[in-house]
């Protein structure tokens, strides 16, 4: 690939996706591209340029962006951040939300769907003590091609063992073979959807628990300030946001600041309203420290 | 340091199996089937077990059910390792107090997240 080609690929990966593709890495480039070259029946990158240069807007746009991305993902992947939200993070919504009995989840970058059915496996054995609530769980990605895999629900047998404990692998997959296929009801439980993180945020709504995890690492400061300023404004005042383990909102944004003792969750600054005390048959999360937002609340 | 017994009738395996358990800072022991690790466990009961199925003279799930009926035999976490890969092998392996179950092939991380699950490492 010609330095002209791999510059314009570099611009265009940053500016529609916020991907930001080092120098360094031709060689990713053209491993990656050259399948989605042969797909649409271009010859050579150059001709694939040339054809993303002339529609830019076009469907092979969606395909390079895709073909470029880090996909990998687990269930339960750090294990620390999923028994915060059943022991922690859940408990204390389910307690604020007691008259609309109505919580929003939202991962925000799905992947192959590893992590938003972890959560919906965490909500579905909370069972009675979410009876007659409207748990809403959006999984939304940039790359249409993971999010048909997480549609399907269908995993190797290498991809249920890492994260994923021998006890759910048996509760909620069937086996075929050798893959194994998330239960329906589980799979029912998750709204799946193709959305950028660089588009604005609003048509989406207010969350109760944002997962933003393993995604702003392969973005610059200004595109993780951007996305971190705007889901300042879809996290609930007593919400909260998850991100991966070598992320932080430290020095990006004012609108969350870290939890203290939970390693990866971040709350909404300045806006905490003090919950309730929980159910005695709910786990009780260890008091959190609140503010009230200027005293109004 | 943690001991593991590694139960394998294959000495490729067990190899495989010492080097990645190595890695993880166990003590590793090893026997090559049921009969064998169940007198070991009589003299002394490791911490971790990695166990396979199908092995000659005693198999794993014969294994596993002796091991727990041992004082104290309910103490060592017994991960399987086989490939016995469907999910009513899985089933009774559980119920005869498996605590995980690895489904072969594996490879270090699989190993690792599972002995993590356990509470192993
Ligand atoms: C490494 S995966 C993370 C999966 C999961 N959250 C986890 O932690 O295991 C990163 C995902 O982010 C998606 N992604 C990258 N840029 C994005 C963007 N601008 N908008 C939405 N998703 C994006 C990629 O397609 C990829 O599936």
């Amino acid at each position: 690939m010609i330095a002209q080609d791999f510059d314009y690929l570099r611009r265009y990966l940053k500016e529609r996706s916020g991907l930001v593709l080092s120098a360094d890495k031709q060689y990713l480039a053209e491993s990656r591209l050259l399948p989605v070259a042969r797909k649409y029946h271009l010859a050579d990158l150059g001709l694939l340029t040339a054809q993303l240069r002339a529609a830019p807007n076009g469907p092979l746009g969606g395909d390079v962006i895709a073909a470029m991305m880090t996909n990998e993902s687990f269930f339960f992947r750090d294990k620390l951040p999923f028994d915060y939200f059943k022991v922690r993070l859940l408990p204390a919504l389910v307690a604020a939300r007691s008259r609309e009995k109505r919580v929003r989840i939202w991962c925000a970058a799905a992947s192959t769907g590893q992590e938003p059915y972890s959560l919906a496996m965490i909500l579905h054995e909370l069972g009675p003590a979410l009876a007659g609530w409207r748990v809403e769980l959006l999984a939304t990605d940039i790359a249409n091609d993971v999010l048909e895999k997480a549609r399907s629900g269908i995993y190797s047998q290498f991809e249920v063992q890492r994260g994923l404990p021998i006890q759910q692998l048996v509760r909620h997959f069937n086996q075929t073979g050798d893959v194994w296929q998330i239960a329906s009801d589980i799979r029912g439980m998750v709204t799946f959807k193709v959305f950028n993180l660089l588009n604005d945020f609003a048509a989406l709504g207010v969350f109760d628990i944002v997962f933003c995890r393993n995604v702003l690492i392969y973005f610059d400061q200004p595109t993780k300030s951007g996305v971190l300023n705007r889901l300042g404004r879809v996290v609930a005042p007593d919400g909260y946001l998850v991100l991966g383990a070598a992320e932080t909102v430290v020095g990006l944004t004012e609108n969350f600041s870290p939890m203290p003792d939970h390693r990866g969750v971040y709350v909404p600054k300045a806006a905490r309203v003090m919950a309730p005390p929980l159910a005695p048959e709910q786990p009780r999360p260890l008091p959190i420290p609140r503010v009230i937002a200027g005293g109004e609340r | 340091m943690k001991t593991c017994l590694i139960v394998d009738d294959s000495s490729v395996i067990r190899k495989v199996a010492r080097r990645i358990l190595e890695g993880l800072e166990f003590q590793i022991q090893e026997a090559e089937d049921g009969e064998q690790a169940l007198d070991m466990c009589r003299r002394q009961l490791p911490e971790a077990i990695l166990l396979d199925w199908n092995m000659p003279k005693m198999d794993g799930y014969e294994f596993l059910r002796s091991l727990r009926r041992l004082p104290g035999g309910d103490s060592p976490k017994v991960v399987f390792c086989t490939t016995e890969n469907d999910v009513a092998h899985i089933a009774r392996a559980l119920h005869a107090g498996a605590n995980e179950y690895i489904m072969k092939p594996f490879d270090k991380e699989i190993v690792e997240a599972k002995f993590q699950e356990v509470g192993l490492i």
